[in-house]
């Protein structure tokens, strides 16, 4: 697990949701009955197109089609035996059983379906309250659950296509300053940071 | 008159607790999840009270895993099902 405070922030809580006069990091702020935040549209621009990438991902490998996968459809089946080919996909639905194979696929076939619909559920509860152009965005408290939950899925997502496998690393220096991934190290950082602030808005 | 009660015999209570309690879910540590997010998800999917929820998410941090439920097989698999679904890495095993 991780604390990733963004690099030189050393504002105090109390500061903690004020528009980005200086281009800082939008983060979430407590108000009656949920949560607000104030998204500059670069920002929204790349929540958006992020949780999207994520619900295509995991929407895109579902089961189509195929006359026996309509029954299997019906019933909230997945054909799916084995954890997905995509390392990004394998982390999003990991295995229940660590050393049953058998059990970890039986497993997926019953609850797989009804994991990746919560996912792309999520997601879309992110895109119906993001407006494209940024602005604030204020949510009810399910809502916020939906939003934590579609954030770490992103985040998720980034670490494993960003090769970030130690907790403890300097992430600014992950990649050279010069290689466009680069970038999204700061979006994965700017993204726990404000993931923490919704946290700290709900509770 | 009906006839004189019969004892019942009851197991004892840790056989009884192997029992009803075979089966574990278990939480894996990650580099991503924040641990605050951590907490909140064990107190949300578990009701936990904070201070056990924080115990068990450093004993994840600390150890590299924990056990943070136990009861029947079906059970466990609902519970892993549902940390799945907040992104934590979960697992079901037997207690043993």
């Amino acid at each position: 697990m991780t604390w990733d405070p963004l690099p030189g922030d050393d504002r105090g809580h109390g500061e903690r949701g004020e528009r980005g006069e200086q281009g800082l990091a939008a983060s979430f702020r407590s108000v009656p009955g949920g949560a607000a935040a104030f998204f500059e549209q670069p920002q929204a621009g790349v929540i958006r197109s992020l949780v999207s990438q994520v619900a295509e991902l995991v929407s895109a490998d579902a089961e189509v089609g195929g006359e026996a996968g309509n029954l299997e459809a019906e019933l909230g089946l997945s054909s799916h035996a084995q954890a997905p080919d995509d390392p990004v996909l394998a982390r999003l639905l990991p295995d229940a059983y660590s050393d049953d194979a058998d059990a970890a696929a039986e497993f997926r076939r019953y609850t797989e379906e009804t994991l990746r619909s919560g996912k792309i559920a999520s997601a879309q509860i992110v895109l119906g309250s993001l407006p494209p152009g940024g602005g604030e965005v204020r949510l009810t408290e399910p809502e916020c659950q939906q939003w934590l939950r579609a954030l770490n899925d992103v985040r998720l997502a980034l670490s494993v296509r960003l090769g970030i496998t130690d907790e403890d690393e300097d992430l600014t220096e992950h990649f050279a300053v010069d290689d466009p991934r680069s970038a999204y190290v700061w979006v994965y950082q700017w993204l726990a940071y404000l993931q923490d602030s919704l946290l700290d808005a709900l509770t | 008159m009906g006839a004189a009660p019969v004892e019942v015999e009851q197991p004892a209570t840790g056989q009884k607790a192997a029992l009803d309690a075979p089966w574990v879910t278990v939480v894996w540590n990650d580099p991503v999840n924040l641990m605050n997010y951590v907490t909140y998800v064990f107190q949300k999917v578990f009701g936990y009270p904070k201070p056990k929820a924080e115990k068990l998410m450093l004993d994840v941090h600390h150890k590299g895993k924990a056990i943070v439920s136990s009861g029947t097989r079906e059970a466990m698999e609902r519970d892993a099902e549902t940390l799945h679904g907040y992104g934590l890495w979960a697992t079901v095993s037997h207690d043993s």
